[in-house]
């Protein structure tokens, strides 16, 4: 061992030791970031990711509209698409479930149909969380097979169909942003905070 | 006796026929019978039958099973989940100490369990970053590890019965314990160069409900593991195989499975699950958003219903819980909610994590009722059914982590009692 890498080893020594009583005194305040202090500014595992193959998996929208596609929907076209592939779960009018219950009743007369369950209408604060939910996940036993201008439309036939849009209103990337849903403003941020509090 | 494929039971000697097992005379026993291909049933033996097989089974007069390429759960032993069409639930009152076994582990999907093939499996990490990077599961096995121990609940976790006929299991069986281990979500982070301007990211699932949820940057920084094994072995399907999120403390929903993509953003996406789904209703027109922490809790595991005590010595035992840290104290109380006493808490006490604790208690016959309540490091004490539900103006919904209490009648029955 020549005497510079004793050296060497020395002042490794040191480093790690003041590394790691920096180590202990951050941990707790940053949640134990601190041993990654040393890492390197990049290990070099993983590659870079194409344009290509982001954009066929990156379809979420944001409640500003950022991800919708091209194209456009109408409630009289949601409605056929609805009838064909929606209603066997979630009942001929959206009501009747078995699955989910879209749709808000204004004037419950059947007594088997519950007034207060949540629907896009009475529950659902953004309206571009319909579109995305549908294009990911529905219909449940097919997801992923409807077309943007199936999903378009029958976003346009739940709205129209809770009263949120007129009949003859087509829903696109800039119209389904300024769709107001009247429950947004009820949703608050988690005000549950650490402590003896109850909330 | 020849099971339904033809499987020979091993334990039968030849002298046992079909017909005297099955009938004629009276049965002493049921014994457990395992046949070669290693079905379970149950034969019923007359009492000189039972003689025979016990000579044939002293486990000291005949060799034992070799060595095997799998370990096996003994074939008396039989924890099973309870699963329903949405979920499946963890036997808490048959688990001792606090790993769940992997296999018991609850579940909760939303459009069942997808198969991935590890060798295709990749994470794709863009958005507000410097380069948008994709990592295979190799990849992310090469990067600096991390292994934590902590519980996983899902935030719909609290059933009761009117009739107090429901299990530990049916309470609150939606909560597990894990050693997790993968890589620390920070330093994928550093990897791709995630913005500084960056507050909030998208996780998403490779799951048929391709399941997504916004997660704020900095738990992404605290403390958020991207996990690729449970309990020393590869997460199983159920869990998320081959990578999931896990966000020690948070609501099991948020924990994303079948990882596929992590996106970031200077706002939350308001995904369906965030907004219409895991939110609850509080009272005052207000419905609260982005409630991740699980709050503290505790449930007493023995006795439990449908278990029957006896009168005289009974060490209570149960696990604790608090998303928000450590666990720092468990109180019991056996009468009524009267006085309460500090529980034993079993070491190691870990931060966001299920803990062991036991009252040994000398139960004089008398009907009562036993409970359970958690404090935690920030000094929350998990509190009674009722003060939740005034604090949310009587709505029911996510969070609810009541004490649970068993009344225990004058013949020993245990039943479950809302508090």
């Amino acid at each position: 061992m020549t005497k510079s890498t004793v050296l060497m080893a020395a002042v490794c020594l040191l480093f790690s030791i003041s590394l790691t009583s920096l180590q202990s005194l951050t941990t707790a305040k940053n949640g134990g970031q601190a041993d990654t202090l040393h890492y390197p500014k990049s290990f070099g595992f993983g590659r870079t990711a194409t344009l290509k193959e982001i954009a066929l998996l990156d379809t979420d929208v944001r409640p500003d509209g950022k991800g919708l596609p091209a194209g456009s929907g109408k409630v009289s076209e949601g409605k056929l698409v609805y009838a064909a592939k929606c209603s066997g779960c979630h009942g001929a009018t959206g009501v009747e479930g078995p699955n989910d219950q879209l749709v808000t009743i204004k004037n419950p007369t059947d007594p088997k149909v519950k007034a207060r369950n949540k629907t896009i209408g009475n529950y659902w604060p953004y309206a571009t969380t319909v579109y995305d939910y549908i294009k990911r996940a529905m219909p449940f036993n097919q997801p992923g097979s409807l077309t943007d201008q199936e999903v378009y439309s029958l976003t346009a036939f739940l709205l129209h169909e809770n009263g949120l849009i007129k009949a003859d209103d087509i829903i696109n990337a800039k119209t389904l942003p300024k769709v107001v849903m009247p429950v947004r403003d009820f949703f608050v941020p988690d005000d549950r905070r650490d402590g003896p509090e109850i909330r | 006796m020849p099971d339904q494929k033809g499987n020979k039971p091993l334990i039968t000697e030849k002298k046992i026929s079909r017909r005297t097992l099955l009938g004629g005379a009276a049965t002493a026993a049921v014994v457990l019978a395992q046949t070669a291909s290693g079905k379970n049933f149950q034969a019923a033996l007359t009492k000189s039958e039972l003689h025979l097989i016990e000579e044939r089974e002293d486990p000291t007069k005949v060799p034992g099973v070799p060595p095997g390429t799998l370990g096996t759960r003994s074939p008396f032993e039989k924890p099973v989940k309870a699963p329903s069409d949405i979920s499946s639930r963890t036997p808490l009152q048959d688990l001792f100490g606090t790993i769940t076994p992997s296999d018991l582990h609850f579940e909760r999907n939303h459009n069942g369990v997808p198969a991935i093939d590890p060798a295709k499996y990749e994470l794709v990490i863009h958005g507000m970053v410097n380069r948008p990077m994709v990592f295979t599961l190799a990849d992310l096995k090469r990067f600096p590890s991390v292994s934590r121990i902590a519980f996983l609940e899902c935030s719909g976790n609290y059933r009761g019965a009117a009739d107090g006929k429901v299990t530990p299991q049916q309470i609150c069986g939606l909560t597990s314990q894990s050693e997790w281990t993968g890589v620390k979500l920070s330093t994928l982070f550093r990897e791709v160069g995630v913005s500084p301007k960056s507050t909030w990211f998208l996780a998403e699932g490779g799951d048929a409900a391709v399941m997504t949820r916004s997660v704020p940057i900095e738990k992404g920084w605290e403390d958020a593991i991207i996990c690729y094994a449970q309990n020393g072995e590869a997460i199983r399907p159920e869990q998320g195989y081959p990578v999931r999120l896990f966000l020690p403390g948070w609501e099991g929903n948020i924990n994303v499975k079948w990882l596929r993509r992590i996106e970031l953003s200077d706002q939350p996406f308001q995904t369906r699950q965030e907004t219409s789904k895991y939110t609850e209703a509080i009272g005052g027109g207000k419905i609260r958003q982005f409630s991740f922490t699980i709050d503290a809790r505790s449930i007493i595991t023995y006795p439990s219903y449908p278990q029957k005590v006896e009168k005289g010595w009974i060490e209570i035992r149960g696990i604790a819980w608090s998303g928000r840290g450590k666990v720092v104290r468990v109180e019991v109380s056996t009468d009524a909610g009267k006085t309460w006493k500090p529980a034993e808490l079993q070491d190691p006490v870990m931060d966001k994590a299920h803990t062991a604790f036991r009252y040994l208690w000398n139960w004089n016959g008398q009907p009562t009722e036993i409970l359970s309540r958690t404090v935690d490091e920030t000094g929350y004490v998990q509190p009674f059914l009722k003060d939740l539900l005034a604090a949310r103006g009587g709505n029911m919904g996510y969070h609810y982590n009541p004490v649970t209490a068993w009344y225990i009648q004058n013949d020993g029955q245990v039943l479950f009692k809302a508090t």
